[in-house]
C-alpha cells in the first residue's frame, strides 16, 4: 500500500490538488478532501467555484495542475479514464441519442464484455429499479425529463461501480420532480452501499441527501461537514450565508474568553456570542445568527436564559402558514428576519409594533469579518 | 378487449370519429405550408422543371422524317422490308421533296431530316442534299433516277431506318446511348467494341465520384473534428480557409492546379529538383484521371466539411466523456458514440459531393485530358460540337435518373430527414 495514502478509511483522497487551466488563476487551490467507502459526500458552492472541476478529476477528464488523487488506496493521475470504473451521471445526462433505453443501459457492459444473457438480465434489472421496466426499447428523446435522468443514474449504475460521480444531476428538472428524484437518488445510495459524490449548487439539495457536504468558495473548501453540523456550527460567514437563512451583524470584539465573546456593534449595541472564528479583541467580526433561533418574547416575562435582549420594531410579516416570517429593525439592522412559529396562541404581531426579541449566546456565533 | 381501445373506435367528445378530426386538424397546417412554399415552387416550376421536362421529351422527340417525308412513309408500310422499295415509293420520295421545296425556307423539313438520318447513317445528309437540289428533274421511273442520283438511295439500310424512324417519337438516342444500335433485322445488339464509350463513360464518372467522395470524406472528416473541438475563435479561422475555394472562381482554382500538376509544373520541378524523380520520369498529374480526381477533391472538399463540422459542433462533448466513464476504450467511444452522431453529417456531405461529381464539367474539361473525362463532359460535346441534342438530352435523363435512383436508395437505407445540410 502506498504510505502517502495514509489513512486506509479513506476511499477517495483528494491530496494537496491544485488546478489551473490558464497558467494564471487556479480554479481549484490547495484541495484536501478524504470521502469514505459508502458515504454520500457534496460538493456544495456557488457556480465557478470548481466543483465541476474537481469532479473531472476525479473521473480522469482533467488533471491536477498539482498533487494527487488517490481511489482505494492507489494514484489514479495516470489512469486514463475508461480504467477508473467510476460512474458518471451528467449534467444533460449525456444519454446517446441514436441508442435505445436498453442498449445505453447495455454500453458499459457490452465494452466490459460480458456475455448478452447477463447484459439482459442486468439492464432489466437495473431498470426495474428506477421504475422504468417496461420502456427499454424507447429512444431516450421519447423520454420525459424525469424519466432521463432515471435512465442517466441507471447507467451510471448498472456495471456495479463502487464510486459514482454526479454534477447536477437535477438541474434541469422542476421542483416537484426535483425533490422526488432527491429521495430516490438517496434511498438507492442506501440500498446498494455505493460510494457518491455529488455536486450541486442548491443548498436543500445538499442539506437533504448528504453524509457530509463540502462547502466551496473560489477553490477553497470552506467547510467539510455533516449537514446538521454545517447549519448549527458554520465555521465562517460564507457557510453561515450559504446555507440556510441567516441575521448578519457586524461589529467589532470586545472581550473574549472561555468560547464568548463580547461584540460592540457599529450602533453601539452589546452582544453576547459563542467565539467560532474570531481573531482577538479588537478585531471586526461578523455575527451570525438563524431567524428560527430568535424569540419574541412575551410582554413583562423576562427569561433568565436569554443573554441577549433587544427592542425591535415590526417592519413587515408575512404569513407562511406554519410560521409567520417577520422583518424588523434591530440592532440598527432594517433586514432582520425572525421566524416566529403559528403556534395558535398568537403574539398579536402587528406592522409597526414594538417587541422584545432575544437570543441565546450559543445561537449567536461570531464569525470572520468577511 | 375493450372496443373503446382499439384504434378504429375512438370519437372526440362531439362524437366524431377520432381519425377524422386529426386529419381535419392537419389539413389547415398543410395548407399553411403549401401557402409558405408556393411561391418558390412556381419559381421552380418555371425555371428548373419545364426544362428538364422539354430536356426528357427532347430524348424522345422525333419530328424531322415524319414532316418531312408523309407520303413516303404512308407508302412505305407495303414494304416488306427486304432489299430496296418499289417504284411507288420513290415516286412518293419525289413528290415530298418537291413539295418541301416548294414551302418557303424557314418550314422546309428535308434538311432537319438530313441532320437527324446522319445520327444514324453517315452519309445520309449528303444523298438528301444532292437529291432534293435534283428531284425537279426527275423523270420517272424515280427508282433509278433516286439511285443515280445518290448510291445511299440503293442501300437498303437506309429504308429501314426511315421505316423505323418515320414515327413521331424514338427510342434511337437511348439505344446510342447504351451503346447499342440497330441490326438488319430491326434488333437491338451491342456496339463494336471500338465504338462503345457511353456505358464505359457512366461506369467511370460513377467511379471517379466514388474516389472523390471517399478523399473528401477522408481528408475533410479529421478536419471538421479538429474544428469542432477548437475554441470559436480558431475554429472561424480554419472555416476560412477552408471556404477560401469558395471565393475564388472556378476557373481560376482549376487554372492554379494546371500550373502546380503539369509536366512543367510546380510539383513536377520540386521533385526533380530535389532528385526524387529524373527529368524524363516526370509524373503526369494532369490531362488523366489523377488530375480530375485531385482537383475535384479539393474543390467538392467545402461540400464534405461544412456539413460534418455543423453536425460535429452540435455533438456535446458530454458524449464522447460518458462513453469513456462508462468503460469504453477511446476507440470504442469513438466508433460506438460519436462516429454515429456524425452519420447524418456524412450522409448530407457525400450526397452533396457525389451528386455534384456525377455532373460536374468545367474541371474534367480542363485538367481531365481524354481518361479524366466525365459523362458531362460529352453531353457538353453533343449540344456544342456535334449539335445531336437529342442524345445530350437522353444522355442527361439518363443522369438524372441515376441521381434519382442514387437518392431514393440513400433515402431508403439512411432516410433523407436524418440528413444534416447545415
Ligand atoms: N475547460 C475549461 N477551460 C478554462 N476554464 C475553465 C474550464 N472549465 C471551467 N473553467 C473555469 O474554472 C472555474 C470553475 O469552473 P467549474 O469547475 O465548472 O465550476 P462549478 O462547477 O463550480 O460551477 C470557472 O471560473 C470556469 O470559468
Ligand atoms: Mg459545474
Amino acid at each position: 500500500m502506498d504510505s502517502t495514502a495514509g489513512d486506509d478509511t479513506a476511499f477517495v483522497r483528494f491530496e494537496n490538488v491544485q488546478k489551473s487551466y490558464d497558467g494564471e488563476a487556479l480554479v481549484v487551490k490547495n484541495l484536501n478532501l478524504d470521502i469514505a467507502q459508502g458515504e454520500f459526500l457534496t460538493m456544495l458552492g456557488p457556480s465557478g467555484s470548481g466543483k465541476t472541476t474537481c469532479l473531472m478529476m476525479l473521473a480522469g477528464f482533467e488533471t491536477a495542475t498539482h498533487g494527487n488523487i488517490f481511489l482505494d488506496g492507489e494514484k489514479i493521475d495516470n489512469t486514463a479514464p475508461h480504467k477508473r470504473g467510476i460512474g458518471m451521471v451528467f449534467q444533460n445526462y449525456a444519454l446517446f441519442p441514436h441508442m435505445s433505453v436498453a442498449e445505453n443501459l447495455a454500453f458499459p457492459l457490452e465494452v466490459r464484455k460480458i456475455n448478452r444473457s447477463e447484459i439482459k438480465s442486468r439492464v432489466q434489472r437495473v431498470l426495474d429499479m428506477v421504475e422504468l421496466g417496461d420502456l427499454g426499447d424507447r429512444m431516450p428523446a421519447q423520454l420525459s425529463g424525469g424519466q432521463q435522468q432515471r435512465v442517466a443514474v441507471a447507467r451510471a449504475l448498472v456495471f456495479e461501480p463502487s464510486l459514482v460521480l454526479m454534477d447536477e444531476p437535477l438541474g434541469a428538472l422542476d421542483k416537484n420532480l426535483r425533490e422526488q428524484m432527491q429521495y430516490e437518488i438517496k434511498h438507492i445510495h442506501e440500498q446498494l452501499g455505493v460510494t457518491v459524490v455529488y455536486v450541486t449548487h442548491d443548498q436543500s439539495e445538499a442539506l437533504t441527501m448528504s453524509n457530509r457536504i463540502a462547502v466551496f468558495e473560489d477553490g477553497v473548501v470552506q467547510q467539510l461537514a455533516s449537514p446538521t453540523e454545517l447549519y448549527e456550527h458554520p465555521k465562517n460567514a460564507f457557510v453561515a450565508a450559504f446555507i440556510g437563512e441567516n441575521n448578519k451583524l457586524i461589529g467589532t470584539v470586545t472581550e473574549a474568553n472561555n468560547g464568548t465573546c463580547t461584540v460592540q456593534l457599529d450602533n453601539g449595541d452589546v452582544i453576547k456570542a459563542s467565539a467560532v472564528n474570531i481573531d482577538g479583541v479588537g478585531s471586526k467580526t461578523t455575527l451570525s445568527l438563524r431567524p428560527e433561533r430568535v424569540m419574541v418574547i412575551p410582554e413583562k416575562d423576562m427569561p433568565d436564559h436569554m443573554e441577549n435582549v433587544f427592542e425591535a420594531e415590526v417592519l413587515e410579516l408575512i404569513y407562511l402558514g406554519d410560521h409567520i416570517r417577520t422583518r424588523v429593525r434591530v440592532c440598527g439592522d432594517d433586514e432582520f428576519i425572525v421566524k416566529v412559529p403559528n403556534t395558535g396562541a398568537g403574539h398579536h404581531l402587528a406592522k409597526g409594533r414594538r417587541i422584545d426579541v432575544g437570543w441565546s449566546v450559543a445561537d449567536c456565533h461570531a464569525l470572520d469579518a468577511s | 378487449m375493450d372496443d373503446q381501445t382499439t384504434s378504429s373506435g375512438l370519437v372526440t367528445a362531439d362524437g366524431q370519429p377520432l381519425k377524422r378530426s386529426l386529419q381535419r386538424a392537419e389539413r389547415t397546417r398543410k395548407l399553411t405550408a403549401l401557402a409558405l412554399v408556393g411561391p418558390l415552387l412556381a419559381f421552380l416550376l418555371v425555371i428548373f422543371i419545364f426544362p428538364i421536362g422539354q430536356m426528357m421529351w427532347r430524348s424522345v422527340d422525333n419530328p424531322q422524317i415524319v414532316n418531312a417525308i408523309p407520303r413516303t412513309l404512308e407508302a412505305l408500310q407495303e414494304w416488306d422490308g427486304e432489299g430496296l422499295p418499289d417504284e411507288p415509293v420513290y415516286a412518293a420520295l419525289a413528290e415530298d421533296m418537291r413539295a418541301d421545296a416548294e414551302l418557303p425556307r424557314r418550314e422546309q423539313w428535308m434538311g432537319r431530316m438530313g441532320v437527324r438520318l446522319n445520327y444514324e447513317l453517315s452519309g445520309a445528309r449528303g444523298a438528301i442534299a444532292r437529291t432534293s437540289r435534283a428531284v425537279d428533274e426527275f423523270e420517272p421511273p424515280f427508282k433509278e433516277a433516286f439511285l443515280d442520283a445518290h448510291r445511299n438511295w440503293g442501300n437498303p439500310e437506309l429504308w429501314q431506318i426511315l421505316e423505323r424512324e418515320g414515327r413521331p417519337l424514338t427510342a434511337s438516342y437511348y439505344v446510342a446511348a447504351l451503346d447499342r444500335e440497330y441490326d438488319s433485322e430491326g434488333k437491338i445488339v451491342l456496339r463494336d467494341e471500338n465504338r462503345r464509350i457511353y456505358v464505359s463513360l457512366f461506369g467511370r464518372t460513377l467511379a471517379l465520384s466514388g474516389i472523390i467522395l471517399f478523399l473528401t470524406f477522408a481528408l475533410g472528416f479529421p478536419i471538421a473534428f479538429y474544428m469542432s473541438t477548437l475554441p470559436m475563435r480558431y475554429a472561424n479561422l480554419l472555416m476560412i480557409c477552408v471556404l477560401l475555394p469558395f471565393w475564388t472562381s472556378l476557373l481560376v482554382r482549376t487554372t492554379s492546379w494546371i500550373v502546380l500538376l503539369q509536366q512543367q509544373g510546380v510539383i513536377n520541378n520540386a521533385a526533380v529538383a530535389m532528385n526524387f524523380i529524373s527529368d524524363d520520369q516526370r509524373y503526369s498529374l494532369m490531362y488523366n484521371m489523377q488530375g480530375t480526381i485531385i482537383a475535384m477533391t479539393h474543390i467538392l472538399l467545402p461540400f464534405m466539411v461544412l456539413p460534418l463540422y455543423s453536425v460535429m459542433k452540435n455533438i456535446p462533448p458530454s458524449y464522447m466523456r460518458a462513453a469513456k466513464s462508462l468503460g469504453a476504450k477511446p476507440w470504442t467511444a469513438f466508433r460506438r458514440v460519436y462516429f454515429p452522431l456524425t452519420l447524418p453529417g456524412i450522409g448530407a456531405g457525400g450526397v452533396l459531393v457525389f451528386i455534384i461529381s456525377i455532373g460536374y464539367y468545367i474541371t474534367p474539361a480542363l485538367v481531365g485530358g481524354q481518361s479524366g473525362r466525365m459523362i458531362s463532359n460529352e453531353i457538353a460535346r453533343h449540344m456544342q460540337q456535334s449539335l445531336n441534342w437529342g442524345l445530350a438530352a437522353a444522355l442527361g435523363s439518363m443522369l438524372l435518373v441515376g441521381v434519382l435512383i442514387l437518392y431514393w436508395a440513400y433515402n431508403r437505407l439512411v432516410g433523407a430527414d436524418s440528413l444534416k445540410l447545415g
